[in-house]
């Protein structure tokens, strides 16, 4: 019986690092692979490292050493065949805004050499679905800051990349916007096939679109999981009660930490294995009336702030003991 | 890529550049027809006519090639050089940087269109001279042959500035400080046989002589320098900065981190 071929990653990245003229090393020997077709997200705070990694891929940054291959070309060998997998929308608008918004899209299918009569159609595609085709003559400076985002998004699949990473791409825009753009890269990830690496702020922008992530923090990749596991070792989830009528302290529900955040607002600490009905029996029992609930914050959030702080205190103590 | 694909990519490049220049007209065509217009009159109508003749030609026969070559000089450096920069200042440039387009083709590109704006204003320019004199063309072909060496020639200059550049003055400097003086130096408006030997020796030493020489040769079929090794001299100088500024793209100067 033949064996099943093996599938190559979309991505795949050995000890990459980088260290800047000014001496400052970014990257500290990183690994990374994402699947094909997969939903990926590159979490980290600021300066940890996600842009330079994407910058690497992406050719615009000079690695100082290691190895990355995109869907099994080498960069250092036949960076051009890898570039043609790649679309890349960057964090700041880096197109020309002068330009009309049809030129920008048809220009870039040219530096790929698509021809003409390909490349017509499919900016109409894609202008369409992202809602800007009606902006197709104008200037791309007249656009709203989402469509400025949506333009970028649209230039990148131009030449139907395989790969394309999304570098905070949804940063300014609107909830409305933000959802309407989630839906169109669902779309692109689950019926093209396109595998998408995110990098994002927004850690309910990941737990929503991303089946694995990466952490990464002082140019160190921290934790490299799926979405689930990850969200399954979450110990505690804090919860926010809006309570009917204010309350003078907080009351005293015995296993659970409860405390007023605000006088007529309870949060609630439940950890793993704990019911959230007992608190609700328990506070029935007071006569205090819950009128609704929702999360304190995003469930990624809480283990991401969780994961980095740890993460400061190690450096931080090795940097101490050295 | 393929050659069609680089042909795509190069033609798009050129029609990105046309479009841009020509986008900005009164910035860019229509400054240097008023100027030459003015250069005509005061120099080549009004004080020429009291000058008399040079090298055997009317004043205004002797300045009109100058005047062009000067136009085609000073428009193709600094459509390169500005516009790279503004691709660099507005990072338009990782556009070209992430797609798989060679280095090569990135720089014939902006070479091509800063040749395209130098020739386009030549052209205007020579229109304009037509109001004031009739033009003869001894040496078609080499007069051809030298103003779009020359094009490629100062392109290339205006690419080199632009990666090297780190602001908007910085792209300035050299229109202003070197590339003027050499032009009006390089007997634009005179012929260095007028010039104290010494002076001839030093003239010499300026390249945007030859070229204007070769020019004029190829109008009235007079020079004061040997065509033959101007027009390699300036090939030499072709193939020594596209090697340079490829090298620097390569390197990814000004514009990777």
């Amino acid at each position: 019986m033949a064996e099943p071929a093996l599938s190559i990653p979309a991505l795949s990245i050995r000890g990459l690092t980088k260290v800047y003229a000014n001496g400052f090393q970014a990257l500290k020997g990183i690994d990374l692979e994402v699947a094909e077709g997969d939903f990926f997200a590159l979490l980290g705070p600021n300066g940890a490292g996600k842009s330079t990694t994407l910058g690497v891929v992406s050719s615009l940054v000079q690695k100082s050493d290691g190895k990355v291959e995109i869907f099994g070309t080498d960069i250092d060998r036949d960076f051009a065949r890898a570039k043609y997998h790649l679309g890349v929308v960057p964090q700041e608008f880096n197109f020309n805004q002068f330009e009309k918004v049809i030129d920008i899209v048809l220009a870039q299918a040219g530096y790929y050499g698509m021809p003409r009569r390909e490349a017509l159609p499919r900016a109409e595609e894609l202008l369409r679905d992202l809602g800007l085709w009606d902006k197709r003559n104008g200037s791309a400076r007249m656009l709203s800051g989402g469509m400025k985002r949506r333009l970028m998004i649209a230039r990148a699949l131009m030449h139907r990349p395989r790969l394309l990473i999304l570098d905070e791409p949804t940063a300014g825009v609107d909830i409305e916007l933000r959802r309407s753009m989630w839906d169109y890269m669902r779309r692109i990830n689950r019926e093209e096939g396109t595998t998408i690496i995110l990098t994002t702020h927004y850690l309910e922008e990941a737990e929503s679109l991303c089946r694995h992530v990466a952490i990464i923090n002082h140019g160190e990749i921290i934790r490299n999981t799926g979405v689930r596991e990850l969200l399954a070792e979450l110990d505690t989830e804090t919860f926010l009660l809006d309570l009917a009528r204010p309350l003078g302290e907080a009351p005293v529900v015995e296993g659970f930490e409860v405390s007023l955040s605000e006088p007529a607002q309870l949060t609630v600490a439940v950890h793993r294995g704990q019911r959230l009905n007992d608190v609700f029996a328990a506070l029935n029992d007071r006569g205090i009336e819950v009128v609704s609930m929702r999360n304190r914050a995003n469930r990624l959030e809480e283990m991401f702030v969780s994961m980095v702080e740890q993460g400061n205190a190690a450096t931080a103590k090795a940097e101490g003991q050295a | 890529m393929s050659p069609q694909q680089i042909a795509i990519a190069l033609w798009t490049l050129l029609v990105k550049e046309i479009k841009r220049f020509t986008r900005i007209w009164p910035q860019t065509l229509l400054p240097p027809s008023i100027t030459m217009t003015m250069y005509f009159i005061i120099f080549g109508s009004l004080i020429g006519s009291r000058i008399g003749e040079m090298d055997g030609f009317s004043y205004m026969d002797f300045i009109v090639p100058g005047l062009i070559m000067m136009s085609v000089i000073t428009n193709s450096y600094s459509n390169v050089a500005s516009s790279f920069f503004s691709n660099k200042f507005q990072r338009s440039i990782e556009e070209m940087m992430v797609s798989p387009m060679p280095n090569w083709v990135i720089l014939s590109g902006f070479v091509l269109g800063g040749m395209a704006r130098g020739l386009g204003v030549g052209v205007i320019v020579t229109i304009v001279s037509l109001f004031f004199t009739r033009l003869s063309v001894a040496h078609p072909l080499l007069t051809v042959g030298v103003v779009v060496l020359t094009a490629a020639l100062f392109s290339l200059g205006g690419f080199i500035n632009a990666l090297l550049a780190d602001k908007f003055d910085d792209i300035s400097i050299v229109p202003t400080f070197v590339l003027t003086p050499l032009t009006y130096l390089g007997g634009v408006f005179y012929s260095i046989s007028l010039l104290p030997s010494f002076w001839q020796g030093v003239s010499l030493l300026n390249p945007i002589l030859y070229m204007v020489n070769v020019f004029r040769y190829g109008f009235l079929g007079v020079s004061d320098i040997p065509v033959g090794w101007a027009l390699a001299a300036i090939l030499c100088f072709i193939l020594v900065l596209f090697a340079i500024a490829l090298w620097m793209l390569e390197r990814g100067k000004g514009i990777r981190s």
